[in-house]
C-alpha cells in the first residue's frame, strides 16, 4: 500500500517537471514595462480627466471636464469655447479622414485588382509597387515641410506655375484657405497611405482561392463581373479591417495637420482632435490643461474601443462561419459515404 | 480559319489596349509620387530668387551656396544635420533593439510554454494592440514629468520593450515555422531554456526579426509626436531630425527657400536611398503584416 502511494507520488513528481515557470519569466519584462509605461499612463489619464485645469490642477472636479467638452457647461466661461473647439476638431478629423480615405481606397483597390489580375500584362509591376509605397516611409515632418514649401502662398512653385500658365490670376491659399487647406491635408494623407493600403489589399486578394477566378474565366465572366461577384464579396472582411484600422489611425491624425500651417499661426480648418489634445496638455506648458486633454483622450479611447470591438467581432464571426462550413462539408461527406456504402450493400 | 481567329485576336487586342491604359494610369500615379521629391531635390540646388520666379525641372547651380547657408546662417542654428542624425539614430537603434528582442522573447514564451495565464496574457496583448498612443499621452507625460524623465531619451527607448503588435506578428511567425520538437530535443541534450531561446529560436526567427526591425527602425526614425512631447526644454544637442525640420519650418525669419529645400532634402534623401536598397524586403514585409492569419 505504502509502496503504491510512493510510486504514485513519484509519478506525480515526474509529471510535474513543468516548464510553466519559464513561460512567466519570458513574458515578465513585457508586462512589467507595459504596466509601468502604458497601463498606468492610461489609468493616470482617467485620473487626470476628473481633475482641474491649469493652476487648479489638483482640484477634484468630478465629471466637469466631460460636461464642458460634451455640453459646454460646468466649467465656467471657458466651457462653451472648449465644447466648440472639441466638436470642430472632431468634425475636421472626420471630414479629413473621409476625404482622404475614399479616394485612397478607390485607387488602392483598383491597383490591387489590376496588379493581381493574371490576364493583364502590366509591365514594371514591381517598380510601380516600390515607388507607390515610398511616400509611406518618408518622415511625416519632412513631408509636411515639403508640401508647405511647394504650395507656399507667395513663393511656392505650384502657385508660380499656375500663374505663369495663366490659369489663375491670384495665388491660391493652399495653406490658410478654409477649403484648400483641408483638401491639401486630405491629399497629403492619401499620397502617403495609398501605397500601403494597396499592398494590404493585394495580399488579401492573393489569399483568395484562385480556382474561383479560374472557374469564372472559363465561364467567360468579364473583369467587371469577376470584380463585383467574386473579388468584392470575398474581400469584404479584409476591406472592413482596412476601414476600421484606417479609422483608428485617422482619429490619431497628428503630424501633418500639426505642421501643415504657415509659420506658427494655426488655422482652425485643419486642426484635428489629436492636435486639440496636444495643445491643451503640452503647449500650455507651465500650467497645462491636463483635465480637458484627459477627458478628450478618454472620449477618443471610448470611440477607439468601439471601433476595435467591431473588428474583433467581425473577425471572430468569420472564423465561426468557416467552422460551420467545415462541419457542413464533413456531414455531407459522411452522408455520401453512407449512401455509397448502402449502394454497395444492395 | 479567319472566322475562328477573329474573336481570339480581338480578345488579346482588347487585353493589350486595357493593359496599355492601366500602364498609363500607373505611370501617372508614380509621377505623382515622384514629382514632389524631384522638385525638392532640384530646388535644393537653386537660389531663392530662382525658386520664387519660376518652376524648373533642371537643377540650378546654388547647391554649394545653400550648403554654406545652412552651416553659417544663424537662423539655421538649431538645424545641425549631423546632430539630428546622431540623435535620431541613438533613439531608433535603441528602440528597435529593445522592441524586437523583447517581442521575440515574449512571443517565444507565449508559444513554447504551457502555463495557466498563457491564454489570458495573449488575449490581453491582442486587446491592447489597437489602443492609440495619443490616448495615453496625457497621463504618460504627466507621469514622466513627475519622475523627472522628461528631457531624457529613456521614455523614448525603454517603453518599446512592450510592443504588442510586434509580439503578435512574431507569435504568428513561430506558429507557422517553429516546431516544438526542437525545444524538446534541446532539453534532452541538456540545453538550458534561455540558451535554447538565444542559440536556437533567435536564428530561426531571423526573417521575422529582420522585417520587424526594419519597420520599427523606420517608425522610430520618423517619430515626431513623442520626442516633441517629451523633450520639453528643446536643448539643441537633443533634437531629433523631425524636430529640427519642424523648428525650421516654423521659423518666419528664414527668407532663403533654397536652403530650406536643401535641409528638407537632407532629411529625406538618406531615407529614400535606404528604402530603395531594402525595397523588396520592405514591400514583402507590408504584405506579410497585412495577412491576418
Amino acid at each position: 500500500m505504502a509502496s503504491t502511494a510512493q510510486r504514485n507520488m513519484r509519478s506525480v513528481n515526474i509529471r510535474s517537471v513543468s516548464y510553466a515557470k519559464y513561460g512567466y519569466f519570458f513574458i515578465l519584462p513585457f508586462f512589467l514595462v507595459y504596466c509601468f509605461f502604458q497601463l498606468w499612463p492610461l489609468i493616470n489619464t482617467f485620473v487626470l480627466s476628473v481633475y482641474g485645469n491649469g493652476k487648479a490642477f489638483d482640484e477634484f472636479i468630478g465629471l466637469g471636464n466631460f460636461e464642458a467638452i460634451l455640453f459646454g457647461t460646468g466649467m465656467g466661461r471657458q466651457s462653451a469655447a472648449i465644447q466648440e473647439q472639441f466638436f470642430r476638431t472632431l468634425g475636421n478629423t472626420f471630414i479629413v479622414w473621409v476625404g482622404n480615405f475614399i479616394p485612397q481606397i478607390a485607387i488602392s483597390l483598383a491597383l490591387a485588382v489590376w496588379f493581381t489580375d493574371a490576364k493583364l500584362k502590366i509591365p514594371g509591376k514591381g517598380f510601380f509597387k516600390v515607388i507607390m509605397y515610398m511616400p509611406n516611409i518618408i518622415t511625416a515632418a519632412s513631408v509636411a515641410a515639403l508640401f508647405l514649401k511647394l504650395f507656399d502662398e507667395t513663393y511656392g512653385p505650384i502657385n508660380t506655375f499656375l500663374q505663369d500658365m495663366g490659369l489663375i490670376s491670384e495665388p491660391i491659399k493652399f495653406v490658410s484657405g478654409p477649403v484648400a487647406s483641408k483638401v491639401m491635408v486630405m491629399f497629403i494623407q492619401c499620397w502617403m497611405w495609398f501605397g500601403n493600403t494597396m499592398i494590404m489589399l493585394m495580399s488579401g486578394i492573393m489569399g483568395l482561392n484562385p480556382s474561383l477566378f479560374e472557374a469564372a474565366n472559363i465561364d467567360g465572366a468579364s473583369s467587371g463581373q469577376v470584380f463585383r461577384k467574386i473579388t468584392l464579396p470575398l474581400l469584404r472582411p479584409i476591406m472592413l479591417y482596412t476601414v476600421i484600422t484606417s479609422m483608428i489611425g485617422g482619429l490619431q491624425m497628428y503630424d501633418i495637420p500639426y505642421m501643415y500651417i504657415n509659420g506658427t499661426s494655426r488655422n482652425e480648418y485643419t486642426k484635428t482632435v489629436a492636435v486639440f489634445i496636444y495643445e491643451h496638455f503640452r503647449e500650455t506648458m507651465p500650467n497645462p490643461n491636463y483635465g480637458f486633454s484627459g477627458a478628450a483622450s478618454i472620449i477618443l479611447f471610448i470611440i477607439t474601443v468601439i471601433l476595435g470591438s467591431i473588428t474583433f467581432y467581425t473577425q471572430r464571426d468569420k472564423d465561426a462561419i468557416a467552422r460551420k462550413k467545415e462541419r457542413k462539408a464533413h456531414m455531407k461527406a459522411l452522408k455520401a459515404k453512407q449512401s455509397g456504402l448502402g449502394g454497395m450493400e444492395i | 480559319m479567319s472566322v475562328e481567329k477573329q474573336p481570339k485576336d480581338n480578345y488579346t487586342f482588347k487585353l493589350r489596349v486595357k493593359s496599355g491604359i492601366l500602364f498609363g494610369v500607373c505611370v501617372l500615379l508614380t509621377l505623382i509620387c515622384l514629382v514632389p521629391i524631384y522638385i525638392l531635390i532640384v530646388n535644393a540646388t537653386r537660389s531663392h530668387t530662382e525658386i520664387a520666379n519660376s518652376l524648373s525641372l533642371i537643377p540650378g547651380s546654388h547647391l554649394m551656396k545653400n550648403i554654406n547657408t545652412i552651416a553659417t546662417d544663424p537662423n539655421f542654428a538649431s538645424f545641425n544635420a549631423l546632430i539630428g542624425f546622431r540623435n535620431s539614430a541613438i533613439i531608433s537603434v535603441g528602440a528597435t533593439f529593445f522592441s524586437v528582442l523583447f517581442s521575440a522573447l515574449t512571443a517565444y514564451g507565449l508559444y513554447v510554454y504551457d502555463f495557466k495565464l498563457r491564454g489570458p496574457a495573449y488575449t490581453f496583448i491582442l486587446g491592447v494592440m489597437m489602443i492609440p498612443m495619443q490616448v495615453t499621452s496625457v497621463g504618460f507625460l504627466q507621469f514622466m514629468i513627475k519622475l523627472n524623465l522628461n528631457d531624457s531619451y529613456i521614455p523614448l527607448i525603454i517603453p518599446t520593450i512592450a510592443a504588442p503588435a510586434i509580439v503578435f506578428f512574431m507569435r504568428q511567425y513561430l506558429q507557422s515555422s517553429f516546431p516544438l520538437d526542437i525545444v524538446e530535443a534541446a532539453r534532452i541534450d541538456g540545453c538550458s531554456e534561455f540558451r535554447t531561446f538565444i542559440t536556437i529560436a533567435i536564428p530561426m526567427m531571423k526573417p521575422a526579426i529582420a522585417v520587424q526591425a526594419i519597420f520599427a527602425f523606420i517608425a522610430n526614425w520618423n517619430n515626431f509626436y513623442q520626442p516633441s512631447m517629451l523633450l520639453i526644454s528643446r536643448k539643441e544637442n537633443q533634437l531629433t531630425m523631425p524636430m529640427m525640420i519642424s523648428i525650421l519650418k516654423s521659423n518666419d525669419k528664414i527668407a532663403d527657400y533654397g536652403a530650406v529645400y536643401y535641409a528638407i532634402a537632407l532629411s529625406i534623401v538618406p531615407l529614400i536611398i535606404a528604402y530603395l536598397l531594402l525595397s523588396r524586403f520592405i514591400v514583402e514585409g507590408v504584405a506579410l503584416g497585412g495577412v491576418k492569419e
